[in-house]
């Protein structure tokens, strides 16, 4: 019998070197006349460990991480010598049982519990990890039931906005007309995000079917996943599962022989941070300019093509296959407060141990980064943790304890958005960050509304002036008021909070903008 | 030029009747070309029954569609916190002096574009660039050199072939 060995095929593996891996063991293995089998599974999230080898043994899958190419030979002699299995592999890179691995056996997955175990691409592989249960139970209820089932779980968009998920659909059911659609925003632009990326190449089968049971409760036959432009790899294999499903059919005419229709499509972004805005992606996919919207009408009123529009994360599409699949209580069961079922944090920044975390919210800021991070890649001491993306608040040490929670974290003027943690050691410049904040806005502003547009603009100079301490007390409030314009004047998230870094790099770390010194002369 | 232009009026043939074709249109014209030349607007805005300015306007709102050919390869330096947080911001000044050339650039050989990208989505292995379509993580200027020392062998290659 053959060796089954397993190498990611996901972005991050790719990028660390996973295809020469791959391609020398397959070559190693015919020069040894070796059996070897190898699949290209996605990735466990264990980005650190990247590129991961699991090999199959008869007491569970053991791995190998991190394997560059200079490690494939000892690999192999290891294979050859036909101790695999046994408790005596003494190689260097050994991890033991990847399941057992530390960081994946802490976690809480539901939604991640399927990524990085098969081919990603296989169906055969997704129904037999209980792929398409989901959807099979949907098929037996009424749109109105799988409402209700989506409502009582409490899920809320995990896009950032965590708007409660069954109240946006059941506005789409109610809202007569011919034509509804489902939107997949798939427009995952915040730095520190990678858990849409990751879903979507190593667990496709699951937002296809997310986004099938959205389709059949709101009544909607075409579905559209917006994919940013940067992610080539999730767009090869969202393209690929797509048409395999559409095959298999759980995709397409006559659904699993439901008599009802549902067509998917994915559609590119062309690199605007604005276009994962709801509206602004909306505006995107009807080939206009990605400008903002005004609310009223709200998408699942007057959305895409002015039809009833259903658009959610990658990850709340997913988590609805698997609260269909193991029910709405068991999900609801997780978490604090109104924020119900997991989280998947996206570790990441200048971190030893940077990947993908899923946990029920309630996990503090410092557990997280504590026990899963194993402190800075620098060796230096942690100075502030950006959460929630380019518009998420910078925090200090007394910050972090805590709770993911998204009224926790709006308490203190922060927020989880998508689940992005960004670290930062003690060489970090907050001014300097401060200033990226408004020249990033300066760069990717839609320009619809005054305050975002010329604001940001304003914004940079300002702080500019601050930093070279040019009238320094005045330009500081006006600073301020810049801030109070934007955060009160724009239209939507992207003007509206980029002044939350910004104030939270000035209240915490106000020494890095000269502040301190000034007041000891 | 000829030729150029019958590929666009193939592609407008494609795209015409698909709902919000313009974006995929435009992908795929860049994808044919290299670019989004400017001959393209009239016949895609009357192919599409828009004015010049809309179609005009899609084309300068999106970073991906740039209106003039590029170098043989394209690096994108990602400029986003997480990569800030582990010294992208040397790596881009390191790029700058390298290639001789800033963001929107093409080196004078033709050989590579610098362009500035905003998250890669690879952020717990930062930095990170993409060149053309592949995405490298934890680059820092020696493995940037090593990167774009592979180009040059290849294209010097490439021309000892043709010679």
């Amino acid at each position: 019998m053959s060796i089954q060995v397993f190498i990611p095929q996901d972005t991050t593996a790719l990028a660390l070197g996973a295809e020469k891996v791959a391609s020398s063991l397959l070559q190693g293995a015919q020069t040894l006349g070796l059996d070897v089998e190898i699949t290209r599974n996605g990735s466990r999230g264990m980005f650190w460990l990247e590129p991961l080898m699991e090999v199959e043994t008869e007491s569970g899958r053991i791995g190998f991480g991190p394997v560059k190419l200079s490690d494939v030979e000892s690999i192999l002699s290891m294979l050859n010598s036909g101790s695999v299995g046994t408790a005596s592999i003494k190689h260097p890179l050994y991890l033991g049982e990847v399941s057992e691995i530390e960081y994946l056996a802490k976690q809480q997955r539901l939604t991640f519990k399927r990524s990085g175990v098969a081919d990603p691409t296989c169906i055969e592989s997704y129904q037999r990890l209980d792929g398409f249960s989901g959807l099979a139970k949907a098929l037996s209820m009424s749109g109105q039931d799988v409402v209700d089932e989506l409502k009582n779980s409490g899920l809320r968009g995990r896009g950032g906005a965590a708007f409660p998920a069954g109240i946006k659909w059941q506005t789409v059911l109610d809202t007569p007309g011919e034509q509804k659609y489902i939107v997949c925003n798939a427009d995952e632009g915040d730095s520190g995000t990678f858990a849409d990326r990751l879903l979507m190449e190593s667990d496709p089968y699951q937002l296809i079917e997310g986004m099938t049971i959205a389709g059949l409760a709101v009544g909607a036959n075409q579905g559209y996943i917006y994919l940013r432009s940067e992610y080539p790899v999730a767009h090869k294999l969202l393209n690929l599962t797509i048409e395999r499903a559409t095959k298999a059919g759980f995709l397409g005419a006559n659904v699993c022989n439901s008599g009802k229709d549902f067509f998917l499509e994915v559609r590119l972004g062309a690199g605007a941070y604005i276009c994962g805005e709801e509206t602004s992606l909306l505006e995107s996919l009807e080939g206009k300019r990605g400008m903002v919207r005004a609310k009223p009408p709200l998408p699942a009123i007057e959305g895409l093509f002015g039809k009833p529009t259903v658009v959610n994360n990658v990850l709340t599409l997913g988590a609805v296959a698997s609260i269909l699949e193991q029910g709405s209580d068991t999900y609801k069961n997780f978490g604090m407060g109104r924020s119900r079922g997991t989280l998947a944090v996206q570790l990441a920044g200048n971190v030893k141990r940077g990947g993908l975390i899923e946990l029920a919210f309630g996990v503090t800021l410092r557990e997280v980064v504590d026990d899963f991070g194993n402190g800075t890649f620098s060796g230096r001491p942690i100075r502030a943790i950006q959460m929630g993306g380019p518009l998420g608040a910078f925090l200090p040490e007394s910050q972090w304890d805590t709770p993911l929670d998204y009224e926790a974290f709006a308490a203190i003027k922060a927020m989880i958005g998508h689940g992005g943690i960004v670290v930062f050691d003690d060489t970090v410049d907050m001014a300097a960050q401060a200033r990226f904040a408004m020249e990033f806005c300066v760069i990717e502003s839609c320009g619809k509304c005054t305050p975002c547009r010329i604001g940001s603009t304003r914004g940079v100079e300002v702080i500019d002036r601050i930093v070279a301490n040019e009238d320094r007390d005045n330009n500081l409030i006006l600073l301020h008021d810049l801030c109070d314009t934007m955060e009160l004047g724009s239209l939507c998230a992207m003007g509206g909070m980029t002044p939350f870094p910004v104030r939270s790099a000035l209240t915490y770390f106000e020494e890095d903008f000269g502040i301190s010194s000034r007041r000891d002369h | 030029m000829l030729k150029k232009n019958s590929n666009v009026d193939q592609l407008i043939e494609q795209f015409k009747t698909l709902p919000g074709g313009l974006l995929p249109l435009l992908h795929a014209v860049k994808h044919a070309m290299g670019y989004v030349p400017d001959s393209a607007v009239e016949p895609i805005s009357k192919a599409l029954n828009l004015s010049r300015a809309e179609v005009h306007g899609v084309i300068s709102f999106y970073h991906d569609f740039n209106t003039h050919p590029v170098g043989r390869h394209t690096v994108q330096i990602c400029r986003a916190e997480a990569c800030q947080s582990m010294g992208s911001r040397d790596l881009e000044a390191h790029a700058k002096q390298c290639l001789g050339i800033d963001y929107g650039e093409t080196t004078p050989d033709g050989l590579v574009t610098l362009e500035p990208v905003y998250c890669l989505g690879n952020c717990a292995c930062s930095p990170s660039i993409r060149v053309n379509d592949d995405i490298h993580a934890r680059v820092d200027s020696s493995r940037f050199d090593e990167l774009i020392a592979e180009f040059t062998l290849l294209s010097a290659e490439v021309s000892g072939v043709s010679s």
